[in-house]
């Protein structure tokens, strides 16, 4: 059993306390500690991209991510995303353009979208696709979910 | 959950390098920067944590660029994303933000940290080839009865073969130091895998030189993922120095590339593949200079 460490961070920005396992992952702290269930366990390994998050501001993948390394940090999931300006117009554009099919992928996709956008509010179509270049869907084949992050850039749905 | 292999007993979180560096006194300590490699491995349990792992994050002697005394200097906890968009990187060493363009994806480019990345060692890596280019020098820090000692190795000479290098348990990677290229360097970074994003590179090439006319002199050849580690390529560049770019260059060149390397077969691509690969991207990246 791996010892405890006490460690302090916001996420959604609600100050929070927990004690987590040395060798726990971030997405384990948020899914199974905290119970924000939005980010989801894909691969476990950096590949799929449907555990992204935002830390302090930059997308990662929280299985890669250690536990005690959210001590001071600022964390965003799905969840605080949603209640935001760009969260809502990126939901609205993904349910327009048909961009969900199962679903799995489209939390870690819309956080990564956000990332991006947040980056360059106005990307190309080129940039769209580099930009999610980290995440993983098996149902879409990719073009719609380029075509909502496309309109959401523009303030469309 | 599945029981994971040896947690770690205890952590530490240093705010400064000498508080570092007293931590790894024992060398019985696992370092955490990124997290993006250390986290895989551990889990798949092909790399133990030892009973202490030490997170250099909060460690400010770590971070950072700056350009002083003609070298650039790049902290080991830079991030490529970091490394990226620095003006001093863009400015003196391109190559860097090619090879980081063609690092995994965006979320790894965001954690992942070019100390880390050279201290993991992968015969892969992709920031490895092109600092070997930029004849990079690898700064350690060790705490030595109390005052700290630092070193500095020729990265063409820190790697000993896949995830080994000359390191030792109680130092860390302070920072990458490259000398400020001189007038006239031109550098090429080229990378095949079967897709853009997240691939584990089939082979890489790095180049550098100073080109007067189309003539190369200071050539360096860096390739990866066609021997234990990623290497300077030295009859590459013989064949390369002080000669006219012109067509039988470029074909003795890249012939002699595919002689020199050692790959293996493996699932990205067999033997004979990677020779292949290594001669007709060797040219490519020579004719490209040529014509540039």
């Amino acid at each position: 059993m791996s010892p405890l460490r006490e460690i302090v961070f916001t996420i959604n920005g609600a100050p929070r306390r927990a004690s987590v396992p040395l060798d726990m992952t971030a997405l384990a702290l948020i899914r199974d500690v905290l119970g924000f269930t939005g980010t989801k366990y894909g691969c476990g390994e950096g590949e799929c991209g449907s555990c992204t998050i935002l830390v302090d501001g930059a997308s990662v993948n929280a299985c890669l991510m250690f536990a005690v390394d959210c001590d001071g940090r600022d964390l965003t999931t799905i969840e605080g995303m949603a209640v935001t300006p760009l969260g809502e117009r990126l939901r609205d554009a993904f349910v327009a353009h048909g961009a969900v099919q199962c679903g799995f992928c489209t939390p870690g996709i819309v956080m990564q979208a956000a990332s991006l956008l947040a980056h360059d509010p106005h990307p190309t179509r080129e940039a769209i696709v580099r930009g999610i270049e980290g995440n993983l869907c098996r149902c879409t084949g990719y073009v719609k979910i380029v075509d909502a992050i496309a309109a959401a850039a523009v303030g469309e749905p | 959950m599945a029981t994971l292999p040896a947690s770690p007993e205890a952590y530490f979180a240093p705010t400064s390098l000498d508080a570092a560096l007293q931590l790894l006194r024992g060398g019985a300590a696992t370092l955490l920067a990124g997290g993006t490699d250390l986290m895989p491995q551990t889990h798949a349990g092909r790399v133990r944590f030892a009973p202490t792992l030490v997170n250099l994050r909060h460690v400010p002697e770590l971070a950072g660029i700056a350009v002083a005394d003609g070298e650039l200097r790049i902290g080991a906890l830079v991030t490529v994303t970091e490394l990226m968009q620095s003006e001093a990187v863009r400015r003196h060493a391109p190559v860097l933000v090619d090879a980081g363009d063609h690092f995994a994806s965006g979320q790894l480019r965001n954690a992942a940290t070019i100390g880390g990345n050279v201290c993991n060692a992968s015969p892969a890596g992709d920031l490895l080839v092109p600092l070997l280019v930029l004849d990079a020098r690898v700064e350690l820090a060790s705490m030595r009865e109390g005052t700290r000692a630092v070193r500095t190795v020729p990265l063409r000479e820190f790697f000993t073969g896949p995830g080994h290098t000359v390191r030792r348990p109680d130092e860390v990677l302070v920072a990458m130091s490259m000398p400020l290229p001189p007038d006239g360097f031109v550098a090429r970074f080229c990378k095949f895998g079967t897709r853009p994003a997240l691939d584990i590179s089939a082979v890489a090439i790095g180049l550098g030189a100073v080109r007067r006319e189309r003539v190369l002199s200071n050539v360096r050849v860096a390739f990866g993922a066609v021997a234990p580690t990623p290497a300077r390529a030295p009859r590459t560049e013989a064949a390369l120095e002080g000669r006219t770019l012109d067509a039988a260059t470029i074909a003795a060149a890249a012939d002699t590339a595919r002689d020199e390397i050692r790959p293996i077969t493996d699932v990205r691509a067999s033997e004979w593949y990677r020779r292949e690969l290594i001669h007709n991207l060797t040219k490519r990246v020579l004719d490209d200079v040529a014509t540039a």
